[in-house]
Formats: structure tokens, sequence, C-alpha cells
């Protein structure tokens, strides 16, 4: 059985295959040993819609918003599932990182001395409660 | 002419020995040393270790002793904590620590600001290296010695250190030091950190390590020269006093060891302590995948003005070898007081590790010493002598927050964790600091501990907490406001109350900062200062598709006095910024917002001062939230409902709040789907967004995508290569607001008729 390695909350990377994978819906989205934010879609967003202003913004210059033309944030999702599987807050214009760049063969043998059984259980699994107990 | 710096042959090692002795005879000044001030490694075992170690290798024993200096270490710790005058002692922000003959820290009190004690070795490596045979200083058992300059070997020069060698018959042993974030040091502004300091010199104290005590008495003269160069003599004298005696309590218990079980054993277990977390550490990090993480966090201005201050960083793990790479960071400011020196931002890294990472290792020096970390020179990250350096704690702060952010992502597949996987936590000290003239007629400067406030950034399970714990001490308290409040003439008129809708989304989300709202009441001669960053730009990043916080401004409200609304007409006060400032409900008042960096501001009775302490980073795809604890936040008045509904998509009854799961499920359903239709690929994205140079309506500082060699400096062409440093020099944001109306009176054309 091929291994598959938990590498953040939503990807991990196949060891067989060399691929990164969404780990909410099996998605392959890019080589291993490259970056996969370039098999995501992005969204340049404007903070305002995120960080909402305390304050009224007709009246002051600082509304607890962080300022749109100081700072973006580049969300990063599944193209299959819409799963946000990372933000970055950009400077406009400012390349989008290659934050993660793994040294596959690396990671390969390191796993191969391990074992499944090894594996991190963590998991994006959520199972909303139904009650509103509190 | 001759050259004379090169040819003929090299001088033989009797020459260099002479030329060595020549050098230091006439050595002029002995500053800061940077064979001491660029290394955080372990020294090398010296004969005595060796020969304790040959004597005492058993490891129950070096246990059994090591839980007794830690004890030492800890009864220390709250001895300054339950005694000392300053509001940061009493608040958590000391240490106290255990150092090797040789000057490195061993053990260090459980509680406290482990930061300050990961520094302190510097200044104890000066005194061996140029004290301890200098015949007119000299190191003697009863000996102390005080410290403060950051570029010696400090956080910051707000702490002080008392330092004591501890003899056994005749020979020197270990150090211990007791280290105190005092406030008050007699710089150009009162409190200890002044944000307008644009030199070295406007930054009050600057003790190199001296004598100050001997045969364990505080030696009057010198005593008397620091109480009259700062704002707060008496605090000088009794902090002075409190480190000392905390000092000899851990001699006691060192000395009782002694008794016990030799100067071996003790010299066996400090070394030995260091050198098995040393080896530990090694071995974790060869746990983690080999990678390199890239990441920035953003500083938004000098305190002075708002501009665009990139700390960057790559953390590359091979192997057993961790490095840090903050080359492409910021320039250093010459006349800003943001830059840090490297031990400063390696102390914090170590914090990183310690408080956040490996918990249940001992707390001292060693996990650091075997991780690299590259900067460029003169770099805010690794600043030069002649640059201030009172607000270290800007570029310290956010450098941690860059490490802790990279090391989630090597983090999560490791199959041995000690701690859950973090989420940036928030960072900036917003707190107020104050000073002047107290209702008791006292002159005091000092802060508000709030700054230990900040909020929790989420795990991989479970939300931030709330104002847990500042990053630098993660056992600190925020501290008794109603106490700070017999001792100076203003109130916290709300304090602790959290700031709605300042939120840090994610499937966990951010721990959740408060507001606090401060007014001068009972003395005409009192002003407030704040020293932040974060009005403009986030300064962390969410993890793994959370968000980070929001940011976060100072309001004032002027020309009023709130005691009198409160007297008169109680119904006008509103207790949150929201409704203050939103509805202004004190008539002629004026209401006006600014950045967290405000230069020391004399206020007025009444006048309102507000800000909130920050969220830490959310965790995971917001749409991953359980709509329980999206209402619980709602309840709790962490959000409103409408921001609730807008970003979580959760559906709700808007009177009972009670849930419609399926139309959740539907509304979140959806939301994917739009996320799909609104976001574009990867490839094509970066067509419209990459730029080559920084924007030029920013004021952009450090290296632009992957090019760390070029660092900007302003301008998109105003350049310098990282390994060539060149004065930064800011213009005062008055003489920037004179240049604007300037300019502003020729455009309308009013005579130039001034004499020039």
């Amino acid at each position: 059985m091929t291994m598959k390695v938990p590498m953040t909350e939503y990807l991990r990377i196949d060891l067989e295959t060399e691929k990164w994978e969404c780990r909410v819906c099996d998605h392959v989205i890019a080589p291993a040993a490259g970056n996969y934010k370039e098999g995501l879609l992005v969204h340049n967003r404007d903070p305002r819609e995120i960080h909402p202003p305390v304050i009224d913004p007709a009246k002051y210059r600082y509304t607890f918003c962080p300022d749109p033309d100081w700072v973006r944030i580049l969300e990063f999702c599944c193209p299959k599932c819409g799963t946000q599987i990372e933000t970055e807050y950009a400077t406009p214009g400012h390349p989008p990182l290659w934050d993660m760049q793994v040294d596959v063969p690396a990671l390969k043998a390191q796993w191969a001395s391990r074992g499944p059984a090894m594996l991190p259980d963590a998991g994006p699994a959520v199972v909303p409660g139904r009650g509103h107990a509190h | 002419m001759k050259d004379m710096t090169t040819g003929g042959p090299a001088p033989s090692a009797e020459d260099m020995k002479l030329i060595k002795k020549f050098l230091e005879d006439t050595t002029l000044f002995l500053g800061p040393d940077p064979e001491i001030m660029q290394n955080h490694d372990l020294m090398q075992r010296s004969a005595d270790e060796e020969h304790a170690i040959a004597n005492v290798p058993d490891t129950h024993t070096i246990a059994k002793i090591r839980d007794r200096l830690q004890a030492g270490c800890d009864e220390g710790y709250e001895m300054v904590e339950q005694m000392g005058a300053a509001p940061g002692a009493k608040w958590g922000d000391v240490i106290t620590g255990i150092y090797s003959a040789s000057g490195d820290l061993a053990i260090a009190s459980a509680g406290g600001v482990l930061l300050f004690s990961s520094v302190v070795h510097h200044p104890i490596k000066f005194i061996v290296k140029n004290w301890m045979n200098e015949p007119t200083v000299g190191v003697r058992d009863g000996d102390g010695f005080i410290h403060n300059d950051s570029r010696y070997g400090n956080v910051h020069n707000t702490d002080q250190s008392m330092i004591l060698p501890i003899f056994h018959e005749g020979r020197l042993v270990c150090w211990v030091a007791s280290t105190v974030h005092e406030g008050e040091n007699g710089a150009i502004e009162p409190g200890g950190m002044p944000s307008m300091a644009e030199s070295p010199s406007d930054e009050g104290l600057k003790m190199s390590p001296f004598k100050v005590v001997e045969n364990y008495q505080i030696k009057r003269d010198l005593l008397t020269f620091l109480q009259n160069s700062v704002r707060e003599p008496k605090l000088q004298l009794e902090d002075m006093k409190v480190k000392l005696f905390a000092c000899l309590r851990i001699k006691q218990r060192i000395e009782e060891t002694l008794k016990t079980d030799g100067a071996d054993a003790l010299i066996s277990t400090l070394r030995l302590t260091m050198e098995d977390v040393r080896a530990e550490v090694k071995r974790r990090v060869s746990e983690w995948p080999d990678m390199s993480v890239r990441t920035y966090i953003i500083q938004d201005s000098t305190l002075r003005e708002n501009c665009v201050v990139k700390v960057n960083c790559t953390l590359t793990k091979k192997g057993d070898q961790l490095t840090f790479d903050f080359r492409g960071s910021s320039p250093e400011f010459t006349n800003r007081a943001t830059n840090t020196i490297l031990g400063g931002l390696k102390g914090m890294l170590s914090q990183l590790f310690l408080c956040y990472i490996w918990p249940d290792l001992p707390r001292g020096q060693a996990a650091m010493a075997p991780i690299e970390v590259i900067t460029d020179p003169h770099s805010i990250l690794n600043c030069s002598y002649d640059a201030p350096n009172s607000q270290s704690l800007m570029s310290i702060f956010t450098g941690f927050t860059a490490g802790q952010h990279a090391v989630a992502k090597f983090l999560y597949s490791c199959p041995e964790k000690f701690t859950k996987v973090h989420a940036p936590a928030f960072n900036m000290i917003n707190t107020f600091i104050w000073g002047g003239v107290s209702q008791h007629g006292e002159t005091l400067g000092n802060l508000c501990a709030d700054l230990n406030g900040m909020g929790a950034g989420a795990t991989s399970n479970r939300d931030g907490e709330h104002a847990l714990a500042p990053i630098f001490a993660t056992m600190a308290d925020i501290g008794e406001q109603e106490v700070n409040e017999e001792d100076v003439p203003f109130l916290q008129l709300v304090s602790k109350k959290m700031t709605r809708d300042a939120i840090a989304p994610g499937k966990y989300r951010g721990g959740q900062g408060y507001t606090m709202m401060v007014a001068t009441k009972d003395s005409e001669q009192w002003g407030f200062m704040t020293t932040a960053q974060g009005a403009k730009i986030p300064p962390i990043q969410g993890l793994f598709g959370g968000y980070a916080c929001g940011t976060y401004p100072l309001s004032k409200v002027q020309g009023v006095d709130v005691y009198d609304v409160m007297l008169n007409e109680p119904e006008k006060f509103r207790h949150s910024i929201e409704e203050i400032m939103n509805e202004q409900p004190f008539e002629g008042a004026r209401y006006t917002t600014h950045h967290m960096g405000m230069g020391f501001d004399i206020s007025k009775r009444g006048e309102l001062y507000m800000i909130s302490q920050g969220a830490g980073a959310g965790y995971g795809d917001l749409l991953e939230r359980d709509p329980v604890g999206v209402v619980k936040d709602i309840e709790e008045g962490l959000m409103s409902a409408e921001v609730a509904a807008r970003l979580y998509k959760v559906v709700f009854d808007p009177a009972t709040l009670a849930i419609d799961f399926d139309a959740t499920e539907q509304a979140r359903a959806d939301e994917r789907k739009a996320r799909i239709a609104r976001s574009v690929p990867y490839a094509e994205f970066v067509k419209g967004w990459n730029q080559p140079k920084p924007p030029a309506h920013l004021p952009y500082f450090g290296c632009w995508g992957d090019d760390i060699e070029t660092l900007y400096m302003g301008s998109p062409d105003k350049t310098r290569r990282g390994d060539e440093p060149k004065p930064n020099y800011m213009v005062h944001p008055k003489d920037v607001r004179i240049a604007e109306l300037e300019a502003r009176l020729a455009a309308a054309g009013v005579p130039g008729d001034e004499k020039q």
C-alpha cells in the first residue's frame, strides 16, 4: 500500500506518485518536489471583508481594518472541493511564496524507516455537533 | 610610497603575540566584543568541566542536583516577583538563572522571561574576558556586577541584570544572575522604551557590565550615580537590592549542594545539562522533514511613521541541522529605535522552542545552541553599535512570529510532537506606557501589565485562548489594575473587555484581545505613550487556511472630561471603543484615530486614550468551524451576529441564535462553490499579480520576492546590497508634514516672500 504523509491540515504527499494531494477530496494537486500552490486556485481578497471595521471608515483613518492598499489576503483553495488550504497576507504585487519546498527523496527515506504506523492521525475531519448546549 | 598592506613575510607567532599584547595594552575602549556577541553556542568544555564530568558522570546524581538548582532558581524568581518594585517584576517579567563558570546559561527559573536570561551569557562572558584579570577591577567572592546596555547582550536597556560570581574554596564554579524589566532608565521618554530615540544617546542608562557590589554590599557612590540618572531613584535602589538578595538566595542553595555533593558534582551537572539538551535538540530536529519553509512578517511602522518593513525568513532543516535565514529583511534604520541586536532575536527564538515547541526541555541556553541564524549585516535584526534599539521588541517579536509560523509547517507531519501544532500568537505590546508626577508627588515612568495580555494562536485541536500570556513569558500575569491605580493618577475606565469583531477567524479561531481605556485623573503632569505596530497591516500570519488578526489603532477623545461626564451625565458614557467612536456621545469633543506609535503625550484630566490587545491567529478553513462554536462567540461578545453569519456561513435565528444546521451545510457548500468560481488558477493569477519591484505608493524596506541580495530602502529606486551596509535615515514626521503643507501653500499661490 502506498504511504501518504499528511504535511498540513489539508495537504499530503503520496510517496509513491510523489504528488501533493488534497486531504479532503483526494484531488491530485501538483508534483511534491514543486510548489503546491501552483495546483491551487487563488483569490485576491480585500482584507476589509475578513477584518470588518469596528469604527466608522467614513469618519476615521484607522478602523481596525487592514489597509487594502498596503496588504491583501491571498486565499488558496482546492480546485475540486473549494477547501481553503492556505492564506498569505501579502504586500500588493509581492510574488506568492513557495512556502514548503520539500526534499522528496529525504522524505521517502525518512518514512521508509518509520513505516505507516507512525503516520500522524490528526486529520481534517470535522463532525459538528448538532446540539446547542451551553 | 610603499604599500604597507601587502608584501613582506607574514609575522611570526612571536610577533603576533607581541602585536596582540600591544593591542590589548593600548585598547582605548572595551566596546561590545563581536566574538562574544555573535556566538550563541556553548563554550568549549573547560579543563575543570572535563575533570568534573570524569568524576561525576552519574545521571541520577545529576538529575537530583539539577532539580535542587532548578528549585533554587524558582525560589529566587519568586523573591523578585514578590518583592520587586517595578510593575514588570510584580507581573512576572523577571527571571533568574545559573550560568557555568565560562558564562553559559545552564538553568533558568521555570517562570519568567527566558528571553531576558538567554542574553545574559554575553555580559558574563565580557566580564570573564575583560575584568577577571584586570587589576583595576577583578572578580572576587562578594562581588556583584550590574548591566543593562543591550549592545553588550540584552533585549533592551529597560532590563537590568545583577550578576554574581560563585566561588568555592577560592575557585570560580559558576555565576548567578537575576534580570528584571525595570521600566524607567532615564531615556528621552519615560518608561525605558523610547520610540523617539534617534540614536543610542537618547536611550538613557548605558551600563556596560561593571562592579557595583563588593562584600555583598551595593556601593553607595555608584548607586547614587545610577539613581541620579533615572526618573525613579527609589525604584533603582529597591530593585537592585531585590535582585542582589535573590542572587544570594540562589547562592545559598548552590552552597548547600556544594556542601553535600562537592564542586565537581555541581560543575558536571551544569555542563551535562547543557550538553544533553543540545544533543536532544539535534535528535528532535532530525525527526522533522527535510524542507525549506518560507514566510514573511510585515512591521507596518517604525513607531514614528507608517511604512512596510519586511522580516524575511527561510527556515531550512537538513538532517539534524536547522537554520534560520533572515537575509532579505529590512536594513537597519539609522535613526529609528525598532532595530535589534542579533542576540535579542536569538533569545526570542530560544523562547519559541522552550515555551511553544519543546516545553519539556530544561530551560537554558543549550536548546538554541545548535541552531544556526543567518542575517545581513546592519539588518533590522542584527543592528550595528551605532543604531538605536530601544524598541527592539518590534523586530524581536516579528522575528519570533516568522519562526513560529515556519516551525508549524515542519511539525505537522512529525510523529513525535511535544505540543500541539500552533498558529502564531499575537505579538505586539499593546499597552499604555506612562509617566509623570503621580497624585503622591512621585516622579514615575513605567507601563501597564496589559502588554502580557496577548491573544494566543489557535492550535490543531482548539481555539486560541484570550489574553493568555505574552509570547515572551508564558507564565506571566496581566496584573491587578486596581493595585496599580493606588500608585498612578489615572484609571482604566474599561479594562479586560473583549473587543468585538477584532477577530482572527478559522476552523479554530485565535484568542481575542481586550479593550483598554485610560484617562488621567489626579495629576496635571502625566502622559501616555503606545509602542506597537499593526494599525495598517496585521503583524502575524494565519495557519493552514486560517486568518491572521485584524489591525489595532489608537483612538483618542480630547476636549472632554469623562470624570465630569460620569458624575453629571453618567448615561452618556459608553463601554466600548466601537460605541464611543461611532456614537460620539460627548458634545464638543474631538475624536481621532492614530497608529500605535504614539510618542509621549501629555494628557489632560478626563481625556480618553483607547486601545485594544490583539488576537492570535486562526487555524484552518473557517467553513469547518463548528457552528455551535460560532454562536458561542456571538453570545460571548467576541463577534457580532452579522459578521458571524457573513464570514462563517452559519444560518441561525437572529432572535434566538438557534442554528439551522441543514441550511448551514447548504450555505457552506454554496460558499465552497463560490470560492472556486471567484478564484483563478495560480499560473494565471501571478501573471496579473506579480510585480518586479515594490509598489511606488509604499515606503517599502527589505527584499522583494526571491532576490534577497537587493534590499529596498523606502522606494523602488533606492536600494542597498544585503551585504553592503548603508545609512538609512528617516525624515522627522513633522518635517514631512510641514513639507506637505508648504507644498499645498505653494500650490494655492500663497506668496513665498519669506527670506531664505
